[in-house]
């Protein structure tokens, strides 16, 4: 972290100081930059209110995904981790905003850089990292590996690009016709944005008013390609046409969880909405890109020094007298200590007996044994689902 | 650790840890008669991507209208398979597509239906589904439903494919299957640096759409002495690697030598002499020398990562029934991949690896 960064200038209304200065009180906080609207006439809260309890969850899941990336990057140089790994690193706020606007009721689908959407939505350190490792304590027991996590109301982890957004659309959908209130959450990437399907989910979402919320996490580069080398038209909230849409600020979360509020509302109320983030991926598009041969290293140190999310938002607390430098420090120490073990535990954890290979293909057992097997008796088996 | 095998045969096995550890044989290559190369050609030392960059440096040089696109491409592709091209023939030839396989297709048979040639890459064989509809039902018929008005002849798809160690579901797959059931395309798979280069120069100048899948774990693996100049394999004709009288081994790709490498060892172990086949060409398919072959042996094994069930093993099994029944001594063997997704922690149980096909070998030939 840079010294002698300035504190972010936060205006506080007048009705607000006459509250004391003690770190319990909610402070009302207005965000710095405006979001751009499509299609809208008014759009998200500029202030945003920001409590002490709050405030430790946001920190703490944005600190817990950063760790939880590095580990991820470890394992793999280690060679404990193999086949794809993509990183979530620069982009936690995006993640973090979106899950504190979310209701137990609300869902979410994503593409292959889920190791953090996991996390949040109910799984363990252990279970991202031994999914990785491809160990039972994994939340998929391995199979799935780094692109296929899911968890409670978490669809995943897809590994083809732009194939979770009619799933989403679907989910949507079927949460609607079952009346429970709920809103789904479709991300994808700006790589994704240019693919058919996507737009044919825009066109089914707002012909039958589904209550989906379209993310696209545009983190400027579609692995190697920046958006202008791929896209005529950059301004991905207003792709939808007449679906109305939002630009955020994607390294801000409490911009990011102002727009994904307005976009619960407008969901239920009045139809979908398209939320564009704008953010940053600090590593290469996965670990097998350095990402550094199409862009160059002063734009990602630039973005860590002046718009890091997790940096921002520890200043943002403490100048804002909402949680002290021991506070931090104490998350700190315990998301390290927790990661830490994580680690420890998905190294060491067992593999996937032999007899899971023909485990989940089907929904039980269709027909005898594996065919062409001899000397197993492989019957079909199909494991209880687990949030490890 | 041991893995038993069928009819409780004394072979104790290892794991492998190494995929690519039975290219070490590969690496000294071979000429063969379906290659039309002209005498008088240079040799380079070039492993399977230098190899189809070469190609495609000489089909755009001697095809003016050719064209060249895909998902990245322009900068050298994620393979190295186009690299420099863009900078040689520029912008207008070498171009990057957006992420849109559906679109690529469709813009490729577009791009061949006014007669220009169309390179066109899919940067996976797991991507190609989109696509999928565009090359049934657009691609392979157009020359049928137009009464040969029109057509997408000068069309070649290039896909990477197959097992590489740790792809998992989505960087492993081997659809050749799919598209095998569909008239009106030409599928082809090399076995390697010399084989990719004529193939690949054959389909572009072939008159009929093709796809080539390319197995990825060759790129960098398999290293050949190649001719430099323009040359074509033969499209449609299989290779006999190894001429043998007890057994016909058939693969394609990758497969092929963990073949040679189970010939090896059926001879230095069992005493089997072993012809290994490489049929290079999946649609259509080169019913001649595999019949004839199995004709002579009375025995044979086909082996591909593909899963079992429907894999290109059964067409190949069904037909060599119809046409060499009285022949056969044994049923028609296959090894192939389980019939599950390819997984992303049992690869090295999933993959028809020597040890299974050696345990097959001798189950057939005591049959």
């Amino acid at each position: 972290m840079a010294v002698g960064l300035p504190v972010p200038k936060l205006d506080v209304p007048d009705e607000c100081e006459s509250m004391s200065e003690s770190m319990d009180e909610v402070r009302v906080l207005r965000l710095q930059k405006d979001f751009h609207l499509h299609r809208l006439e008014c759009g998200p809260e500029m202030l945003v209110r920001l409590g002490k309890e709050d405030a430790k969850v946001y920190y703490r899941q944005m600190v817990a995904i950063r760790r939880l990336e590095a580990a991820a990057s470890l394992l793999y140089k280690e060679r404990l981790v193999r086949g794809f790994c993509h990183l979530y690193t620069g982009q936690e706020a995006c993640a973090v905003g979106i899950k504190a606007a979310m209701r137990p009721e609300d869902t979410l689908i994503a593409g292959y850089r889920v190791h953090g959407w996991a996390y949040l939505m109910g799984v363990s350190a252990l279970g991202v990292l031994a999914e990785l490792t491809g160990r039972l304590s994994g939340c998929a027991k391995g199979k799935g590996g780094s692109m296929h996590m899911y968890g409670q109301g978490f669809y995943g982890g897809t590994g083809i690009v732009g194939d979770q957004v009619p799933l989403g659309a679907g989910i949507a959908l079927a949460k609607k016709y079952s009346n429970n209130g709920g809103v789904c959450f479709a991300l994808y990437g700006d790589g994704a944005a240019n693919q058919g399907q996507i737009f044919e989910c825009f066109n089914m979402a707002c012909l039958w008013k589904l209550p989906i919320v379209f993310v696209c996490e545009n983190n400027n580069y579609g692995m190697g390609t920046s958006a202008e080398r791929a896209a005529c038209n950059i301004k991905y909230y207003t792709r939808g046409d007449v679906l109305p849409g939002i630009w955020v600020n994607g390294q801000d979360i409490l911009a990011v969880r102002s727009a994904a509020e307005f976009a619960i509302d407008h969901a239920q109320k009045r139809g979908p909405l398209l939320l564009e983030l704008s953010t940053h991926r600090y590593y290469g598009h996965s670990m097998s890109d350095p990402g550094t041969g199409y862009r160059p290293r002063e734009e990602i140190q630039n973005v860590r020094i002046k718009y890091d999310p997790i940096n921002s938002f520890r200043l943002l607390c403490q100048g804002n007298v909402i949680l002290s430098q021991n506070e931090l420090k104490q998350i700190d120490d315990e998301v390290r200590h927790e990661v830490n073990e994580a680690i420890g535990r998905a190294k060491k954890d067992e593999e996937l007996p032999i007899n899971h290979l023909w485990s989940d293909v089907y929904a039980g057992h269709v027909e005898g044994n594996m065919r062409d097997v001899h000397g197993y008796n492989l019957k079909h088996v199909r494991t209880k689902a687990s949030n490890a | 650790m041991t893995i038993p095998i069928a009819f409780s045969c004394v072979f104790v096995i290892e794991i492998i840890e190494n995929q690519a550890s039975f290219l070490d044989n590969a690496s000294a290559g071979w000429m063969n008669t379906n290659d039309a190369v002209s005498g008088n050609g240079n040799l380079k030392k070039m492993n399977m991507f230098n190899a189809i960059n070469n190609a495609m440096d000489l089909a755009l040089q001697e095809d003016k209208t050719a064209l060249l696109f895909g998902e990245d491409v322009g900068f050298g592709g994620v393979f190295r398979c186009s690299v420099n091209l863009r900078d040689k023939y520029g912008n207008d030839r070498v171009f990057n597509t957006p992420l849109c396989e559906q679109g690529i297709a469709g813009f490729a048979i577009g791009v061949a239906n006014t007669g220009a040639t169309a390179i066109a890459e899919i940067q996976f064989a797991d991507y190609i589904f989109p696509s999928f509809d565009q090359i049934i039902n657009e691609a392979a018929k157009y020359r049928y439903r137009s009464g040969g008005l029109f057509d997408c002849g000068s069309l070649t798809f290039r896909v990477p494919c197959g097992a590489v160690g740790h792809g998992a579901l989505y960087h492993s797959q081997s659809p050749e299957g799919y598209f095998a059931h569909t008239p009106g395309l030409r599928v082809v798979i090399p076995r390697g640096p010399i084989k990719a280069k004529g193939l690949l120069l054959a389909c572009i100048k072939d008159h009929n759409p093709c796809i080539v899948f390319e197995p990825k774990t060759l790129y960098r693996a398999a290293v050949e002495e190649v001719p430099t100049n323009f040359y074509t394999s033969e499209l449609g004709k299989a290779d006999i690697l190894r001429k043998g009288n007890d057994l016909t081994l058939i693969g394609w790709g990758t497969q092929v030598h963990v073949l040679l490498e189970v010939a090896d060892l059926s001879k230095k172990h069992l005493g089997i002499e072993c012809e290994v086949i490489d049929l290079v060409s999946i649609l259509p398919w080169d019913r001649n020398t595999i019949c004839n072959s199995v004709r002579k042996t009375g025995r044979v094994i086909v082996a591909h990562e593909a899963p079992y069930t429907q894999g290109f093993g059964a067409e190949l099994a069904a037909c060599i029934q119809e046409t060499c029944f009285l022949q056969l001594e044994a049923p028609v063997k296959r090894v192939t991949g389980w019939d599950t997704p390819f997984p992303h922690v049992f690869e090295p149980f999933y993959l028809p690896d020597k040890h299974r096909c050696l345990a097959a070998v001798r189950e057939i030939f005591n049959y």
